[in-house]
């Protein structure tokens, strides 16, 4: 077939129901996120196109089919000034980050992941291609389905093509790095782009001007650094104001090593955080959204979001 | 007003007395002049409200909410009722929960940047608390004055300040929130990766169907250090929408980006005097914000570049008093238009920035094959029309023709790339008009959520998705609900 729709295709790989379980993949970059596809399953592993759709420079906008890697897209991007607001680890495609729903050393600039979704067009559990959400930067027509999707690790879904909202290239960007108090820093100065704090030194992105930034660094004592430090692998979720009482020991603090994003609460720690859960009355809303988006469970068996 | 109380459904004296157990006596009305209020909202829509209650606390909502299902009635939430789209319009008897006694800022946490809302805080009114700490919440919707938090997170509102950092959503933490089974529950949270499903994410915007916001937390950012406010004045229309599509090619991302063509321009300034061109076709209304060198950066490009299509002058105001006095005529635009015409219709889509210049041509053409005048104010920064339509409502079909005219506006904007509302949302007036943007299969979906939050459909019943979403036989808004 000639000029065929790769979204449809992609459609037609999912199949309906009877085509049994399936389970998209991505740059396989946080695989483990919600737990391993239930192998008893036997999921049939799908990947989303890929490809640059549309690049509206002058609307800030690109829409992407779900499998280009997030570096191809902001490669695209790079020849008009623009970026998009998503972390690209290597080989991380679009749709994978969205769907794991995790932002990136820089949310505390850019914003959370979801925020950056204008669009989806998704597989649904029928096998059906619905579209979620418009192509503007402002929409409020009708339910706001993406950002349900962005997080929901392809159980609600599979992430076929979305459009983004893009944002400009600043003119400079520096990383610094002092031995500052961190909490100080995070709001004496001007929405910095990521700050960091291993307990003793602190990082800090700034963006903009070159003059500002040179200002600002001045005025706090900041100097270059290479880039932030490397993450332990773990990952906690606390609230901004709780990471003064991480260097002081447990159960205040975190046990070992950690970076901590100040401003917005990832801690990146030795040792894993301890389980959570859900209210009783969101874990019923999830249960339901599943059982009506998935009636018969075939989408990422195996898979929670809400039990992670 | 010549309109006559209708009789109350059967049963309404025994669920009043109910609420009032469950309220208080004087917080549950069952009939008087102040019921026909809660009959409508600010659109051009309205239902009969036999029964209204105002609840202080999140447990006497949950209770309204109990009782009202109890009873086999369903329910409707309501702020300052200053919506636009007839959200807030009482559909099947549903017992009114109006909000605008849950009117306190709970906790204000300057070093999270958080604060805990009760849905009635008026949304100036909380700008004006934070403003002492140098913190603000971004949605400012011309009604600011009036609409509260409550309605803003039902209808995600936004606003001209919403142009860089986003609209009520990129601004909401975590919802308290009563389901429509009347249990209490948290959606969202305050630390930085909650568990889950956003929740809270499907819950923005979704206009009161999915149950009632009790407590919000809202995300506070900073004043920035510098501000720049410019006003750029255009002999054309395309010149000044060509500017906005240039400023954001050059990547400038401004704080806010406004429009107003030469019939507002003229209305704001007779009211207000804030000095505005009314010889101009079109003026914009330009912010930028950060630190000093790139302010001073961002002000000599965005005045390269309006000059550059024609600007026959740039103007950048001098002091915070200037600024405050050029906002004060955007803001007060609609109040301006009623010395012009006795009734208005403002309409709400978004284009993509790029065909804003043929989208506002047919506008132009559209009110005038109807015979009507319009007026355009809007946020020429993220492409959202506000194409205001002049009426007067005592001429007899006046309102069919703004009602037409006001499809065509949506048609000629969603065959643009644009959608059915920027930040009024879809309520009643333009439920209808969803399967424009939206296929069978992409309904269903939406009607899924809300199937999974609210069952039973008691929950501001029939509004945002066409009735048979869920399975395809469509039907219209009642006649007798439009004005």
């Amino acid at each position: 077939m000639r000029d065929s729709d790769p979204v449809a295709a992609f459609a037609a790989e999912v199949g309906p129901p009877a085509a049994g379980a399936v389970v998209a993949v991505g740059g396989r970059t946080q695989w483990d996120v919600g737990g391993r596809p239930d192998p008893e399953a036997g999921a049939r592993e799908v990947g989303a196109p890929a490809g640059v759709v549309a690049l509206e420079a002058a609307d800030m906008t690109v829409t992407v089919l779900a499998g280009t890697p997030v570096a191809a897209v902001d490669d695209a991007l790079a020849g008009v000034g623009q970026a998009v607001a998503l972390p690209a680890p290597p080989g991380a495609t679009v749709g994978g980050i969205l769907a794991v729903g995790r932002s990136g050393l820089l949310r505390l600039g850019w914003g959370p992941v979801r925020d950056a979704v204008l669009r989806v067009r998704y597989v649904s559990a029928e096998g059906h291609v619905v579209t979620a959400g418009g192509p503007t930067v402002k929409n409020v027509s009708g339910f706001d389905l993406c950002r349900l999707l962005v997080g929901s690790l392809g159980t609600l879904g599979l992430l076929a093509e979305v459009t983004l909202r893009t944002r400009p290239l600043p003119a400079t960007e520096r990383w610094l790095t002092a031995e500052a108090d961190p909490f100080y820093l995070v709001r004496a100065l001007h929405r910095p782009l990521s700050v960091l704090w291993d307990g003793v030194t602190t990082w800090v992105l700034l963006a903009g001007h070159p003059g500002d930034v040179a200002a600002e660094a001045a005025a706090h004592g900041l100097v270059d650094a290479p880039g932030p430090p490397p993450l332990p692998p773990h990952r906690w979720s606390l609230r901004p104001g709780e990471l003064r009482g991480l260097a002081s020991p447990p159960p205040g603090g975190v046990p070992g090593r950690f970076v901590a994003e100040v401003g917005v609460g990832v801690v990146h720690a030795d040792v894993p955080p301890p389980p959570r859960s859900v209210e009783p009355a969101v874990a019923g809303l999830h249960h339901r959204i599943k059982d009506l988006f998935d009636p018969t469970g075939r989408l990422a068996p195996g898979r929670h979001p809400w039990a992670a | 007003m010549s309109r006559t109380t209708p009789a109350a459904p059967a049963g309404t004296a025994a669920l009043a007395a109910d609420l009032a157990a469950a309220l208080a006596p004087d917080r549950v009305r069952t009939g008087g002049v102040e019921l026909a209020l809660y009959g409508r909202d600010a659109s051009v829509l309205s239902g009969e409200a036999a029964l209204a209650c105002f609840p202080l606390t999140t447990d006497e909502v949950a209770a309204a909410v109990r009782v009202a299902r109890a009873h086999g009635r369903p329910f409707v939430a309501r702020g300052s009722g200053t919506g636009l789209a007839g959200g807030a319009v009482p559909v099947g008897d549903p017992v009114v929960i109006v909000t605008t006694k849950m009117d306190r800022i709970l906790s204000v946490d300057a070093e999270d940047r958080v604060a805990w809302v009760q849905p009635g805080v008026v949304n100036l009114d909380l700008t004006r608390a934070l403003a002492p700490l140098g913190l603000r919440f971004s949605p400012d919707p011309s009604s600011q004055q009036a609409c509260t938090i409550g309605g803003n997170v039902a209808n995600n509102s936004g606003g001209p300040h919403c142009l860089a950092d986003g609209v009520t959503s990129a601004h909401v933490l975590a919802v308290e929130v009563v389901l429509p089974d009347g249990t209490v529950t948290v959606l969202g949270g305050l630390d930085a990766e909650p568990p889950g499903l956003d929740l809270r994410g499907a819950f923005v915007g979704s206009e009161g169907t999915l149950g009632i916001a009790t407590r919000i937390a809202v995300r506070l950012v900073p004043e920035p250090p510098a501000v720049a406010t410019l006003l750029a004045d255009f002999a054309t229309v395309e010149a000044a929408a060509e500017t906005v599509s240039g400023v954001i090619a050059a990547g400038i991302l401004p704080a806010a980006l406004e429009m107003m063509d030469q019939r507002i321009t003229r209305a704001a300034e007779d009211f207000v005097h804030a000095g505005y061109p009314t010889d101009a076709a079109a003026v914009l209304l330009v912010e930028v914000d950060g630190l000093p060198a790139g302010v001073a950066d961002a002000v000599d490009r965005i005045d390269g570049v309006a000059r550059a299509h024609g600007a026959r002058d740039v103007r950048v105001a001098a002091d915070d008093a200037e600024r405050a006095l050029l906002w004060k005529g955007r803001k007060s635009a609609f109040g301006a238009v009623a010395r012009v015409a006795p009734n208005y219709y403002l309409h709400d889509t978004v284009v993509p920035r790029t065909r804003l210049v043929e989208v506002l041509a047919e506008v132009y053409a559209i009110a005038e094959r109807h015979g009507l005048g319009v007026m355009n104010v809007f946020h020429a920064g993220d492409g959202n029309l506000h194409p205001l339509l002049l009426f007067d409502a005592r001429e007899p079909g006046a309102m069919a023709r703004v009602h037409a005219a006001g499809d065509e506006i949506a048609r000629v904007s969603i065959a643009a790339g644009g959608v059915l509302s920027g930040e009024h949302g879809i309520g009643l007036e333009k439920r209808d008009l969803m399967p424009l943007l939206f296929g069978p299969a992409d309904l269903d979906a939406q009607a899924r959520l809300r199937e999974a939050f609210d069952p039973d459909g008691v929950a501001n019943p029939t509004k945002v998705l066409p009735a048979g979403s869920r399975c395809g036989d469509l039907q219209s808004v009642p006649e007798g609900l439009w004005v």
